[in-house]
């Protein structure tokens, strides 16, 4: 049997003394797979990510990612995990604007440990595939959003994650670098990434991932595979 | 509330952190300039403040009192020119016995009611006033061994010569600004004091209307003595001579308490101004909202000016009360060496201080909002939003070639991006780090000036080498305590050399002889001491010129060749007994006993000079006590005996000067280390979502503290090298200054006194100070959220 990618078992969480922003989740993602977790404002969207990507931690329930169970880790630990685990893309990018787009993508494998020079190979290995090259010495804020957006999934993919997280990466884009990111995720997921993309627009969902997941109200509405979310 | 209250409001609530810095920042500042103001105004005339203070004697006058009669004396308060006086007080000179039977140096006992009055109030230091008849207080100038780390109350003294061997109790410790007495007693008390068959003098304080001048203090002394026969007058003692002898008491002290109060000030203005700045400055896009939602400029400003005073009014408050905390316990040391007769904060300095703070937060958040309001809106809202400035780019591409880890070399670049920032905490470093090398510097140089004073260092001695007897007196217990005695008369000093030779563990000795001669120019007479043997080892520091080497050279102090215009090389002439002996001056030796005037000789220069004392040092390994015992019965026939010598310990000047030091530098570098928390703070704050982005990428909180730690290396190190050489410059300022203000020259090793190494340390302080500065948001950082810090703009 294929042990799961992700595993989320009877997850909680609430903040202050709000309603759960999250009940009763669970989840299971296969390697391979790309999966669009769908949902309004307050859904729990972000909370879901959040706690995938080890930034959260649940009241109850377990979540497991690549055979760690994240929700038992401390900071120190929560750290190494996404540096091995995970990689993240950010609607905003979130790229570091005082450093060049080589030397963004080469961070998290500078922070993991890896050799300069062998991090750099890896980064130029990125950006060629990914078609931003050219800019490698360039510093993002001269880049356009689609630009902006592939930097980010170099960045995101240089430690060679099981796992790649993203949170709205379409949305703030135009509609043209949106397609060439959504493209861009779909090819990822047929080289065998897997993928789980958090964003409440659906034609994204449509275009590059396998499997759709809604939320409402903090919990899982709908677990529908290609085809079948509309 | 208006909408302007509610704007300040919430501003101070929801921003805690720059809040609190703000408090914390004013409060630190306010208490070192709280410290260094109270230190400049005690170093500013200190004697003529106490003097002020107690209502000072401009003049004191002893009358004999049985060559005039008491209304005699009363008449002379009425005389002209007087504005008070206190007196006729009944006087005598009495020598007490400790309960040891030691003889104590005779005691002026003046015999007052009480302590206060128009003339000379006396300050109660302890205890209380002698009212009873076998009751005394001494005064804290006694010289009677009045050891301050103890009380002196319940002492007994003894007065045995005297009819009935009265025996009186130390109930109090005073100080007199006019040095008006040794010890006071009930006036009843004094007729027990005074010897069968003689009568009481009188004491008779005065103030004058005009006794700026020695003119004018004589001629208020030729009127209150008009009355009062010639020959009765016993004495008069100006206070002009006591405030000369206070200022070169205290003159040592004034240079270095100025250079840490000036350094004290400069550094609370700067973090003051600093942070303040600093803080409105990140605010930047808050006021553009606030603009957006129609405030004007004017009243961002207003806002903004009201945010930073609330926190720095509380702030100010506290450390005042701070302030005043850390610096009593330093003024009570300051007041005891100035003889000052209080110890409290100047009520002004703290007016001062308060009013300068909020002046120059609510200046320095002014102007800073001033510039902000100006701002066009849009511009105000994209601050945070965009990329800043292109800055320190080049130094983050460097740095990331650096062989180090990333997460360091993340911090390293840090000062560029935001230079003003980095300035501002490198003057804070910079800053501290003077202080810390001043601190160290005046430490070794006071240690130096301890060792070069503390000569005639012996492992063994005979007699006291550091003679303070008078003629014919055997033996009497010194001010701290330890006897002081002399090699008899009768003993065969030749007997003694060579009972000393023999001894095996004898390594080197030398014998010395004093006695006073007068010297051409001078109306005092000088004591000469004279050494025979070896003095190589008793560790006098030569200024200038060398060791005398045969009878006939002397070396001599700084004073000496002040007071007798006299240089290395030149003669002077000497009156021994009425017999005149020329003597060239060799050398100028570091010395300040017997106010700088002493002469040190080969003891053939004069002739006929007995030793009073002998120092011995014994070979390295010799059992000291069994050479003392040895020693010891081979005197015996000599009427003497060998002791081993005791430290001296070190002197109560260099000890306050220590203590002070060592606080000072506390405050200094808790104030520079403000001054980076400051930035460190704004700057985290400034980049929490940059360090959220590290984290999701998978920075653990051990990287992130590495990374802002490392952010305050390069600027702790530029400190460090900028405020080392800037500490050393002060104290070559310093340290030539105290020398000045002694009246004497110093040895050069007392001013080259760091060390190439302890310089490499000192620049390393700065590192410390940047580090230790930065710690608490590198904590903070490290702790922080990454959901949170992603999410904060």
């Amino acid at each position: 049997m294929t042990t799961p990618v992700i595993e989320l078992r009877d997850v909680r969480r609430a903040y202050d003394d709000g309603p759960p922003a999250l009940h009763d989740a669970s989840l299971t993602v296969l390697p391979g797979e790309a999966v669009a977790i769908l949902g309004p404002s307050g859904s729990g969207k972000s909370t879901l990510l959040n706690l995938i990507a080890g930034l959260d931690r649940p009241d109850s329930g377990t979540v497991t990612v690549a055979g760690v169970r994240v929700d038992r880790l401390g900071e120190a630990a929560s750290a190494r995990y996404r540096r091995a685990k995970i990689g993240m893309v950010f609607q905003f990018f979130n790229l570091l604007d005082d450093l060049t787009v080589a030397d963004n993508v080469v961070l998290p494998a500078q922070l993991a440990g890896m050799a300069r020079a062998e991090a750099r190979k890896r980064a130029a290995e990125l950006l060629g595939a990914l078609g931003v090259d050219r800019h490698a010495d360039t510093y993002p804020g001269r880049l356009s959003g689609g630009e902006r957006q592939r930097v980010a999934v170099a960045r995101a993919l240089v430690n060679r994650p099981p796992l790649l997280l993203a949170d709205e990466p379409t949305g703030a884009l135009d509609s043209a670098s949106g397609e060439e990111v959504s493209a861009l995720l779909a090819e990822l997921n047929a080289d065998g990434q897997t993928i789980v993309v958090v964003t409440h627009d659906l034609a994204l969902a449509k275009s590059c991932t396998t499997r759709t997941i809604r939320l409402v109200d903090g919990h899982v509405d709908d677990d529908l595979t290609a085809g079948t979310a509309r | 509330m208006s909408a302007l209250g509610r704007v300040v409001r919430s501003g101070v609530g929801r921003r805690r952190v720059q809040t609190a810095v703000i408090g914390l920042a004013t409060a630190m500042a306010v208490a070192a300039a709280v410290l260094g103001g109270s230190l400049l105004t005690a170093s500013a005339a200190p004697f003529d403040h106490a003097f002020d203070d107690q209502h000072g004697a401009h003049l004191s006058v002893r009358v004999d009192g049985e060559k005039a009669t008491a209304a005699q004396v009363e008449a002379s308060t009425k005389a002209s020119g007087v504005t008070a006086a206190a007196g006729p007080f009944a006087t005598v000179t009495a020598a007490a016995r400790d309960k040891d039977g030691h003889d104590l140096p005779p005691l002026t006992v003046v015999g007052r009611a009480d302590p206060g009055g128009a003339v000379d109030a006396v300050t109660l230091l302890t205890g209380a006033w002698a009212t009873g008849p076998d009751q005394i207080v001494l005064s804290s100038d006694a010289p009677v061994g009045v050891d301050p780390s103890r009380s002196p109350l319940g002492r007994q003294l003894a007065f045995p010569d005297l009819p009935g061997s009265p025996t009186l109790t130390v109930v109090g410790l005073a100080r007199s600004v006019s040095r008006t007495a040794g010890a006071w007693v009930a006036p009843s008390t004094i007729a027990r004091l005074t010897r069968p068959g003689s009568t009481a003098g009188f004491q008779v304080l005065y103030r004058f209307a005009a006794a700026d001048t020695a003119e004018q203090v004589e001629a208020g002394r030729a009127a209150v003595t008009a009355g009062i026969p010639a020959e009765a007058v016993s004495g008069t003692r100006s206070w002009l001579t006591l405030r000369q002898e206070a200022a070169r008491e205290t003159a040592l002290l004034v240079p270095f308490l100025v250079a840490f109060g000036v350094l004290g000030l400069v550094m609370s203005v700067l973090i003051v101004g600093n942070v303040v700045a600093g803080a409105v400055g990140a605010g930047l896009r808050r006021i553009g909202v606030l603009k957006a939602l129609g405030f004007t400029p004017a009243q961002v400003v207003r806002a903004h000016v009201a945010q930073a005073l609330v926190p720095a009014a509380i702030g100010t408050a506290v450390g005042v009360v701070a302030g005043n905390l850390v610096a009593l316990p330093v003024l009570a040391e300051t007041r005891d060496l100035y003889g000052a007769a209080t110890a409290a904060v100047d009520p002004l300095v703290n007016v001062v201080v308060v009013a300068a703070a909020l002046v120059v937060v609510a200046v320095t958040a002014w102007a800073s909002a001033w510039r902000a309001g100006r701002l066009r809106t849009v511009d105000a809202l994209a601050v945070g939003r965009t990329g800043g400035p292109a800055r320190g780019r080049l130094a983050a591409a460097l740095a990331s070639r650096l062989p180090l880890p990333r997460s360091v070399t993340l911090g390293l670049s840090r000062p560029f991006a935001r230079p003003a920032r980095a300035v501002a905490m490198l003057a804070a470093i910079v800053f501290g780090a003077a202080a810390v090398t001043l601190a160290v510097g005046l430490a070794a140089s006071l240690t130096e000036v301890q060792s070069a004073l503390d000569h005639d260092t012996a492992d063994v001695t005979i007699g006291s080498p550091d003679l303070r007897l008078p003629p014919g007196v055997q033996a009497v217990q010194g001010p701290d305590g330890r006897t002081i005695s002399r090699v008899p008369d009768t003993a065969d000093r030749a007997a003694i050399d060579a009972a000393i030779d023999a001894q095996p563990g004898t390594l080197a000795h030398y014998s010395k002889a004093t006695r006073p001669v007068v010297v051409a120019g001078l109306s005092s007479p000088c004591p000469v001491s004279g050494f025979t043997g070896d003095v190589s080892f008793a560790g006098y520091r030569m200024i200038s010129g060398r060791w005398f080497t045969a009878p006939g050279e002397v070396v001599v102090p700084s004073t000496f060749l002040t007071a007798t215009g006299t240089a290395v090389g030149d003669t002077a002439a000497l009156d021994d007994q009425g017999r005149s002996v020329v003597v060239r001056i060799v050398g100028e030796v570091f010395d300040t006993r017997d106010d700088g005037m002493g002469i040190f000789t080969d003891a053939a220069t004069l002739s006929d000079l007995k030793a009073d004392s002998y120092s011995i040092a014994v070979r390295p390994g010799t059992d000291v006590a069994g050479y003392v015992t040895a020693l010891d019965s081979a005197l015996r026939p000599q009427s003497t005996t060998a002791e081993a010598a005791t430290s001296r310990g070190t002197s109560d000047t260099l000890l306050l000067i220590a203590g002070i030091t060592a606080t000072l530098t506390l405050v200094l570098v808790a104030v520079a280390g403000l001054g980076v928390l400051n930035g460190v703070v704004l700057d985290t704050r400034e980049r929490v979502h940059d360090i959220g982005v590290h984290k999701a990428l998978g920075m653990t909180p051990r990287q992130t503290t590495a990374t802002v730690l490392s952010s305050v290396v390069l600027v702790g190190l530029v400190g460090g090298a900028l405020g080392v050489p800037a500490g050393m410059a002060l104290h070559g300022e310093v340290m030539p200054a105290m020398a000045r203000a002694a009246g004497t020259g110093m040895p050069s090793t007392v001013f080259t006194v760091y060390h190439p190494a302890e310089l490499v340390l000192l620049g390393l302080g700065g590192l410390v100070i940047a580090v230790l500065g930065a710690l608490l948001p590198a904590g903070w950082a490290a702790r922080t959220r990454t959901a949170t810090a992603l999410r904060t703009e």
